[in-house]
């Protein structure tokens, strides 16, 4: 019973970008197709399973002083890892994420997780901790992409939607567009969690 | 007189054109976190220009000198995050020991700076723009500017909000995100702009 807890509370209750606000910068700024995202947040998911897997299984041998620089040793080499896979198998969601890979060594749900999950939990636990974050980080990835290519392109997955006479905005997958959509959300958010109290 | 004028695109890019926050969408968590008053948001830019110039300087050298010679260059993301972590433990021991008032003022703001994901971008930024040593220590420099440009910005803006009538929903987060929106709106006018 708990352990299923463990691997939901990622999906609404503790979604980490729209509820904890971590990781922006990869949320901002690679949601501007709903591909981009996807791609985004499977990388991101491996390497949170995998890092929590594996600090989880060290915690004991790892001293407490240098735990920090441990864990993120960890993490930049799984993001090695995923970053090679990648360039070899999805070469254009390579290109198209760009430095976004490597920067999955800096996501602060990643080392956020090993800190405060892995390093105390055991594996399995652990494992379905990583695999439930993940998740909720790519269903944030997703809704986030899916609004901003839809207004900014008519399209989804690449597939027109909206009628052709819709005219795109195309702020919406610029910059801009990630800072107001993210607002947004994140206010609608609010404003349903403050009416159910 | 070509090597200054350079200098000088490579600036105007850095802090106007690509700048990190509005148009690279890079360091939002210090960008939304610390920028609710103004003299907070100013000792994080200091600190931000300050280890970025740095880190790059460094990662130039250990990719250059170390890396490409032993055919390693697949280690560069690992070898980069443990520059910066262990250059950030390093200054910050140093300014403690140095210089006790700065610490005071930036020493809260640099462990943050690891995970700082414009710090990483910019040594990789560095690399996949083919910088070679000076260009990348400018690069940094100015790059840092233009964070601490938008980060200081912002945290006047927020400190006016905090007296505006906002609805409840949107406090925080929500409209410190319009705000950035708008701003980078703003600066989407220098999209383009060729020297």
């Amino acid at each position: 019973m708990s352990a299923m807890k463990e691997f939901t509370k990622g999906f609404i209750k503790e979604n980490p970008v729209f509820v904890m606000a971590l990781g922006l910068c990869p949320t901002l700024a690679v949601t501007s197709s709903v591909a981009n995202a996807i791609g985004m947040g499977l990388a991101a998911t491996f390497v949170l399973v995998a890092s929590n897997i594996l600090i989880s299984m060290l915690k004991s041998f790892i001293p407490d002083k240098v735990r920090i620089p441990a864990f993120i040793v960890v993490i930049a080499s799984f993001v090695t890892i995923v970053d090679m896979m990648m360039h070899a198998y999805t070469p254009e969601l390579h290109k198209s994420l760009g430095i976004f890979i490597p920067l999955i060594v800096v996501n602060c749900i990643i080392l956020g997780r090993a800190e405060a999950f892995a390093s105390k939990n055991s594996v399995f636990l652990s494992l379905l901790d990583g695999l439930g974050m993940g998740l909720g980080f790519t269903l944030a990835l997703i809704v986030l992409g899916a609004v901003r290519e839809l207004l900014g392109a008519g399209q989804l997955l690449g597939h027109q939607v909206l009628p052709q006479t819709y005219k795109p905005m195309l702020v919406a997958i610029l910059a801009p567009g990630a800072f107001f959509t993210m607002g947004l959300l994140k206010g609608l958010l609010n404003l349903v969690t403050n009416k159910k109290k | 007189m070509e090597f200054i004028s350079k200098i000088f695109t490579m600036s105007i890019m850095a802090i106007f054109v690509q700048n990190f926050v509005f148009s690279r969408v890079l360091g939002l968590c210090p960008y939304i976190g610390v920028s609710k008053k103004l003299d907070s948001a100013t000792g994080m830019g200091m600190a931000v220009i300050f280890v970025m110039t740095l880190a790059s300087t460094f990662t130039w050298l250990i990719r250059t000198y170390l890396l490409i010679p032993m055919h390693l260059e697949y280690l560069q993301t690992i070898a980069f995050i443990l520059t910066i972590a262990s250059l950030v433990q390093f200054v910050e021991m140093a300014i403690q020991k140095v210089a006790p008032t700065l610490y005071k003022s930036l020493g809260v703001y640099l462990p943050l700076i690891t995970t700082n994901c414009a710090v990483l971008g910019v040594t990789l930024l560095n690399v996949s723009n083919k910088f070679n040593f000076i260009e990348s220590i400018f690069n940094a420099f100015f790059s840092g500017i233009g964070f601490t440009m938008a980060l200081v910005l912002m945290a006047g803006i927020r400190e006016r909000l905090e007296k505006a009538n906002i609805p409840v929903s949107m406090k925080g987060m929500p409209i410190a995100l319009i705000v950035a929106g708008s701003m980078a709106l703003a600066f989407l006018g220098f999209a383009g702009f060729k020297i």
